[in-house]
């Protein structure tokens, strides 16, 4: 009797463990499937080539490239701010600071990632833009900067606080052997620390890229919602998933192909995010199995 | 051979630019804070004179001036509701399985990688999921229910991860003590690990919970109503039995989603309206984040095994 219960309890637990793994074959199921349907109605050739993205449009055109460009310019100028940012905060908080002044900086960096994103979209429109505009006349009140720059400092806390753990993991004789052959602090925090914790960083980056990618309420909010094939960061710009709030907010009927075009923008940002994620899986091996 | 001169001077370098890299690790620490500190002292100042109780009591309206955030509060409190009765125990059972019970196998390997990838997954690609699956698939409709079951998903692997490091925290000598007395594997999680552990578990429930609070982009896709000027259904019943469950399938909007909405409008007294949610919005997400902290600190100080 007892046996039997401990056997029903392993159970459940079990398939509450599996549940995470569901959730995954749902997304990608889910995706997949309402996609299907559109590419009997586009050619994939004209939806990688296309250099227009109109879908909802009397003189429809289905090309993704505007809306990838989108999504890279933000995502490229949030990484250019986080990564160095993070990356310099992490050593100096691994290296330099007390312990018990890195116990307060660090949850007080990671408030950062804690403030909902429509409430930093509110912060790149209405403050960071009209900054920007002091600088750059010209910009508009929609574009890509402000939501990249803000997007960047967003994303700051996911790079330093696991770059930083990476960091701290880092078995402190190392460190004591550099310090020993007269190595000063910069150095031992860039010529062993880093190294050492390359893998850990790499991750970090990892996640920090696919926060960029996936980042939505900002791109929506601050850089217009204007598929536009541009590198320029002063003009406006959609990112995938801005286009895919554009839609929703409208009334979009059950299997007409805006609502199947959501779903073909959302597959293409999980096979975006995917790639980061196989890569830096690939660049975490190559680096674990230098040591 | 290298005079001393040079030894020195080199040395002298060194000390230079070690002392620039400090400078350096100051400022971008610096340059977050103060970019975090500008964004409450901005919100603040537009939107901290706009809320009296008017503001919270009030639907929203066509007249800026007269507009509330009644819908929104109530229908993010709603759905964190649902949330929570959704994800707290999947995750806690997920957690203490990986924890207790899984074997080293492909199984549990798939489930662990399985688990970090969640955490990379846009959460845009969630709202997907659920208007295909919860709202036209189970049909659910754009309801609570629906949203609930979103976020609860979403926030799933936060609470999975931090009760997996609660239970890792407690030593095996409690275990071993257990099983001494003859408990089974079952009993020993129910009274002793999950008691102990209750602390970690419940700051990974605050965070998930201040996490979907926040949330907006996967309640825009599966069709929350931007603009909502009843309540859902009350939960409380005139006659037997009392309680009911109708408002599981309402109509919802909430607070990020009512604050985008007001941002996405020209007029600027809109816009206050919009900072005014803000600060309320940030306001809870703090304290949830700082009542996380403490309850982090308090518990790793009062647990000396």
């Amino acid at each position: 009797m007892r046996r039997l219960k401990e056997r029903l309890i392993e159970g459940a637990l079990f398939l509450a463990a599996a549940s995470s793994v569901f959730v995954t074959l749902g997304i990608v199921g889910i995706l997949v499937t309402e996609s299907i349907p559109f590419f009997e109605h586009v050619s994939f050739w004209d939806f990688i080539t296309d250099r227009e993205w109109t879908p909802l449009f009397e003189n429809a055109h289905y090309g993704i490239l505007p809306l990838l460009c989108g999504t890279f310019l933000t995502t490229i100028i949030a990484l250019l701010v986080a990564i160095p940012l993070g990356t310099v905060a992490a050593a100096f908080l691994s290296e330099y600071v007390r312990p018990n002044v890195r116990e307060v900086m660090k949850p007080i960096l990671e408030l950062l990632a804690a403030v909902p994103t429509v409430v930093y979209g509110y912060f790149a429109l209405l403050f960071v833009t009209p900054l920007l505009q002091k600088v750059f006349p010209s910009m508009g009140g929609f574009n890509v900067l402000s939501a990249g720059l803000v997007m960047g400092v967003m994303i700051i806390p996911y790079i330093s606080s696991l770059s930083e753990d990476a960091m701290r993991s880092v078995p402190s004789h190392l460190r004591e052997a550099s310090f020993a052959v007269g190595a000063s602090r910069m150095q031992t925090a860039f010529r062993v620390v880093i190294p050492a914790a390359f893998s850990g960083i790499t991750s970090a980056y990892i996640l920090g890229i696919s926060r960029a990618l996936g980042e939505t309420m900002v791109v929506a909010i601050a850089a217009g919602m204007q598929p536009n094939l541009t590198l320029n960061p002063l003009e406006p710009s959609a990112t995938i998933t801005a286009f895919i709030v554009q839609v929703s907010l409208g009334d979009l009927p059950h299997g007409s192909i805006g609502y199947q075009s959501i779903y073909v923008a959302g597959l293409s940002l999980l096979c975006l995010t995917l790639c980061f994620n196989v890569i830096g899986l690939w660049l975490r091996k190559k680096f674990q199995e230098k040591e | 051979m290298e005079s001393r001169q040079d030894l020195l001077s080199n040395i002298k370098r060194r000390q230079m630019w070690d002392f620039f890299f400090a400078l350096a690790g100051l400022m971008a620490l610096l340059f977050a804070l103060i970019t975090l500190l500008a964004l409450i002292v901005d919100l603040a100042m537009t939107g901290v004179p706009r809320i009296d109780f008017a503001f919270f009591a009030n639907f929203p309206s066509r007249f800026p001036e007269k507009a509330g955030i009644l819908s929104a509060w109530v229908g993010s409190f709603c759905i964190m509701l649902t949330t929570a009765f959704c994800a707290i125990p999947l995750g806690v059972a997920a957690g203490v399985y990986l924890e207790e019970y899984a074997k080293k196998n492909w199984i549990s390997a798939l489930i662990e990688l399985n688990i970090v990838n969640l955490a990379g997954i846009p959460s845009i690609t969630y709202g997907l999921m659920a208007l295909g699956l919860f709202v036209y698939k189970l049909k659910l409709g754009q309801s609570i229910l629906t949203a609930g079951l979103t976020l609860g998903l979403l926030v799933l692997p936060i609470i999975i991860v931090t009760t997996r490091e609660a239970i890792r925290s407690i030593p095996n000598i409690i275990r071993e003590a257990s099983y001494a007395m003859g408990a089974s594997k079952w009993q020993t999680i129910r009274y002793h690990i999950l008691p102990y552990s209750s602390g970690g578990i419940l700051t990974g429930v605050i965070i998930s919970l201040s996490r979907a609070i926040g949330e907006t982009a996967p309640l825009i896709t599966i069709g929350a109503l931007t603009f909502i000027a009843f309540l859902p259904t009350s939960p409380v019943d005139a006659h037997l039995p009392y309680l009911n469950f109708k408002w599981l399938m309402d109509p919802f909007t909430v607070m990020p989603i009512q604050m985008f909405n007001w941002l996405s409008r020209p007029q600027a007294a809109f816009h206050t309206n919009a900072a005014a949610t803000g600060i309320v919005l940030l306001l809870m997400t703090l304290i949830m984040n700082g009542g996380a902290i403490w309850l982090r600190s308090r518990f790793r100080k009062k647990m000396k095994w």
